[in-house]
């Protein structure tokens, strides 16, 4: 097995709101609003604010690439819905969550964060040593890194198999040999070929 | 200052454990009085929520730093907003004691 590759999440910006209030239309009620995830935005700043592509902002937050897709669209169908239907927009975790800066020990090893901005870090909080280097967008993700799972899709009717994709349904693969939707292996559905 | 380290086992000896939120045990390490508190995790198990409920627990110790394997991505911001700073240490033979001895040095 080849070693995995080191996959830090890019210092990310918090959001600076926490929601957005639309303005000049009376009818608006009260509740009527978006609760944009976390996650959501991220994935709307990586890939329209950083400009980054699915692929970059999918290794950045450790998702697999259809999954980052989906909650990408996702979040472009509520910005859409909070647009056109004049509702306010929540973004979860708007004050909670920040990320601090990750740097790398060239002496040990080890990757550590710096959750005190204020200090300046010179040392490795492990071995002390101080060939220590901050972890820049563009060393951190691997182009030829692929999710593993060892799970498997199987044929309900056929028992066809064939390695499960991560974030894809297995419902959404259609068997080659005889067109059937296919179901995760080991679950009741697939029972008949677990024997 | 007290670091937990995630252990496989009870013992200084144990390796260190890859996974923050279900490793068998926290090894809590007190670099003033060198005092050792092991906890085994009670979140080993859990179906969800081993992450949050682990991040309790080291916290409630009043942790400041963390040396584990891996952080998950929402695990790494809910500890990043507690201000403890995580040590990533990949693929290491590294036992508990080797970390305190680097930690001392
Ligand atoms: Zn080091
Ligand atoms: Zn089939």
């Amino acid at each position: 097995m080849s070693p995995r590759p080191i996959r830090i999440r890019k210092v990310s910006k918090p959001p600076v709101v926490s929601g957005f209030k639309p303005f000049g239309n009376k009818n608006t009620e009260k509740n009527k609003s978006v609760f944009l995830h976390y996650e959501e935005y991220e994935a709307l700043r990586l890939c329209d604010y950083e400009m980054l592509n699915h692929h970059q902002a999918a290794v950045l937050m450790d998702v697999s690439r259809p999954t980052l897709t989906r909650i990408y669209s996702r979040a472009r169908q509520k910005i859409a819905e909070a647009l056109v239907d004049g509702k306010s927009i929540i973004i979860e975790g708007g004050k909670i969550y920040f990320d601090s800066d990750w740097y790398m020990c060239e002496n040990c090893g080890c990757n550590f964060n710096h959750p005190v901005k204020t200090e300046e870090i010179k040392f490795c909080p492990l071995c002390k040593s101080n060939k220590i280097t901050n972890i820049e967008l563009g060393e951190e993700y691997d182009e030829n890194y692929k999710p593993r799972c060892d799970d498997i899709c199987i044929c309900p009717e056929c028992g066809y198999e064939q390695p499960h994709q991560p974030g894809r349904p297995c419902k959404n693969e259609i068997c080659p040999q005889c067109n059937n939707r296919m179901v995760r292996k080991g679950t009741p559905h697939s029972r008949k070929f677990n024997y | 200052m007290k670091i937990a380290i995630t252990s496989t086992g009870n013992s200084l000896e144990s390796k260190l454990d890859q996974r923050f939120g279900r490793c068998a045990y926290f090894i809590i390490y007190d670099t003033e009085t060198k005092g050792i508190e092991i906890i085994p995790n009670p979140n080993k198990d859990v179906e969800e929520g081993a992450g949050p409920a682990s991040v309790n627990l080291v916290a409630s110790r009043n942790v400041k730093k963390i040396v584990s394997g891996a952080f998950g991505v929402k695990i790494k911001s809910l500890i990043d907003s507690l201000k403890i700073q995580m040590i990533v240490l990949k693929e290491t033979d590294k036992t508990v004691q080797d970390i305190i001895d680097m930690l001392n040095k």
